[in-house]
């Protein structure tokens, strides 16, 4: 049992990696695709839900029964979209495939594009990724010139195009439908659901959009197949791997690869990330980016993973752990992130267009010390008027961290109104 | 309309981008990049000729490059600093980084210096919360800052 544990990923994490010929040589690389093109569709879905790969972007959904939702026959072409937006804060893990191992990327999306029918991709990238676009686009190049992207991939007659998409600056472009109006060349506004995209996404046509460390699980799954991923994971329903990102106050804030349900809160931040800056004690721990509702001291022995941190009220999201010492306020912090949240909803549902606008106003004048004693009740009515009353998650996003922090933080809020001023300050 | 803003490169550029799209409309995302590579921000003259190019009606063009926050809609610096304040930014000091440009350059966030060379932006997360605080110069990143990393960079700009 003392084995290393082998990583998908992040071992692989250096330039070095990065030409097509070292994926051919050192990863098997492209050999997944050639196996699953000559799978039958049924085949290769039934592969992925073996696996037990879950959607590493945030929601978490299995990953093969979202591509069996794709109709056989369409009158309309298929679109695969990669959502390489990573927008969430506290999420930075998806950049590091993109610019290490763009080619398991590829990989990965022709397989997809296989399964589910599709012939045309498209990886939408967040716009501040400049560089990594330009990667993305030269592994691309590569791929089209040994003839793996482009007409009658490996001789088997399936044609696979592939385009890097960039946006251009708004998180919000990181939920599936806003994403696909950005493709679209419109503004990057949330759809009413449904029709989910799986019926009509990219361009009216039925449409798979999934995160880049999701699809770059892929071509392991069909080398080494599904049940060998899915006991990766420690926990039933969690196959593979996770990029843990953790950030904040810890001493060796980075990227961690480990079992998907293999690991505590409290072993991340003490075992892995070393500990608290400075020594400091630890204040508050947002596990899942900063939309997942916050946790105390206490709190920290939760398995990292979908359903125990759901269990406790909060949630795993894209694994982007935000970690805060007792050298921070956690009132400035939540008017921090509220102001995120004002500033990126785009402005389409009432609740949360004037509701996080105000939000951040109520927090503004408790950190300041201007809050009035009924501020806390008002901030979590309006916040409960923002959850679930919105087309997509950016209203619960903003909510869930306001209630949350009140909850577990409401002294700190309390000695800001009486005291007049922050204590810190 | 007069003589053409954007250059032949944009053009040949859209060409070749264009069967990679079932529609034209969405080529226009791509299309507002290329043109702010080239000219540095988009001017109301520029987005009409995009607009023209792609077909469709101008207000199109400004509804949606008024949408994203890249997309500049007034002129910048020839350096243009833009600082992530986000979650993971301000525990590692962002907050600092900002203020203390904001008195080295003796501008505000949203402004741009009298001479045109630094315009400074406050950021969302940038996605680099692994090597926070972390800023975007023009087109690159700079990660792990701080003051003193700050200052030979700046200093060492032209």
């Amino acid at each position: 049992m003392a084995k290393e544990l082998e990583t998908l990923f992040i071992q692989y994490f250096y330039k070095e990696a990065r030409p097509i010929d070292f994926y051919i040589k050192k990863m098997k690389g492209y050999t997944a695709s050639q196996a699953a093109l000559k799978m039958s569709q049924d085949d290769v879905i039934a592969e992925v839900k073996k696996s037990n790969l879950r959607g590493r972007g945030g929601a978490g959904f299995p990953t093969g029964m979202k591509w069996g939702f794709i109709p056989k026959v369409s009158e309309k072409p298929k679109y695969i979209v990669c959502n390489a937006d990573e927008s969430e804060p506290g999420t930075f893990k998806d950049r590091d495939i993109m610019r290490y191992i763009p080619h398991l990327l590829i990989d990965g999306m022709i397989v997809a594009g296989h399964a589910i029918g599709a012939q045309v991709g498209y990886i939408y990238i967040r716009g501040e990724y400049v560089r990594e676009a330009v990667l993305l686009n030269e592994a691309i190049e590569e791929a089209y010139a040994r003839g793996y992207l482009g007409k009658n991939i490996f001789g088997t007659g399936f044609h696979f195009d592939l385009t890097v998409h960039r946006g251009a600056g708004a998180y919000i472009c990181g939920e599936e439908t806003a994403l696909l109006n950005s493709l679209e060349g419109k503004r990057g506004e949330p759809r009413v659901k449904p029709p989910f995209p799986a019926q009509a996404g990219a361009f009216g046509g039925p449409t798979i959009v999934n995160n880049v460390e999701t699809l770059a699980s892929i071509p392991y799954i069909i080398n080494r197949g599904g049940e060998w991923f899915s006991k990766l994971g420690k926990l039933d329903k969690s196959g593979g791997t996770r990029l843990f990102c953790i950030s904040g106050h810890v001493k060796k804030p980075g990227l961690y690869e480990l079992p998907a349900g293999g690991v505590t809160l409290r072993q991340l931040i003490y075992d892995h990330a070393q500990g608290i800056l400075r020594d400091r004690k630890l204040k508050a721990v947002i596990p899942g980016g900063s939309s997942a509702p916050v946790l105390a001291p206490d709190e920290i022995d939760v398995v990292l993973d979908i359903e125990p941190l759901m269990k406790i009220g909060s949630m795993l999201g894209s694994a982007g752990v935000l970690v805060v010492s007792e050298e921070y306020c956690v009132v400035k912090l939540l008017r921090r992130i509220t102001k995120f949240y004002a500033h990126e909803s785009c402005g389409q549902c009432t609740p949360c267009r004037e509701g996080c606008q105000w939000m951040e106003d109520i927090l503004e004048r408790i950190e300041h010390g201007k809050g009035r004693e009924q501020d806390i009740s008002l901030l979590l009515d309006v916040a409960n008027n923002i959850n679930g009353r919105t087309l997509c998650a950016l209203g619960d996003a903003a909510a869930g961290p306001v209630t949350s922090f009140v909850k577990k933080f409401r002294a700190d809020f309390e000695v800001h109104i009486r005291g007049g001023k922050c204590p810190s300050a | 309309m007069g003589k053409k803003i954007l250059s032949k490169k944009f053009y040949n550029a859209m060409l070749k981008l264009e069967p990679r799209y079932p529609t034209r409309v969405a080529l226009l995302l791509p299309a507002l990049h290329a043109a702010q590579d080239e000219l540095g921000w988009l001017s109301s003259e520029v987005m009409d000729e995009v607009a023209v190019f792609i077909g469709i009606h101008p207000a199109q063009v400004r509804e949606v490059a008024s949408f994203y926050t890249m997309y500049n809609l007034k002129p910048v610096g020839k350096y243009h600093l833009k600082f992530c304040t986000n979650v993971a930014c301000c525990l590692r000091g962002g907050d600092e980084l900002v203020e203390h440009c904001e008195k080295k350059l003796g501008i505000q966030c949203g402004q741009t210096t009298s001479d045109g060379k630094f315009t400074l932006m406050e950021e969302e997360c940038l996605g680099a919360c692994g090597t926070a605080p972390a800023m975007m110069l023009n087109q690159d990143y700079f990660e792990n800052l701080n003051i003193p990393k700050l200052d030979q960079l700046l200093d060492g700009l032209e």
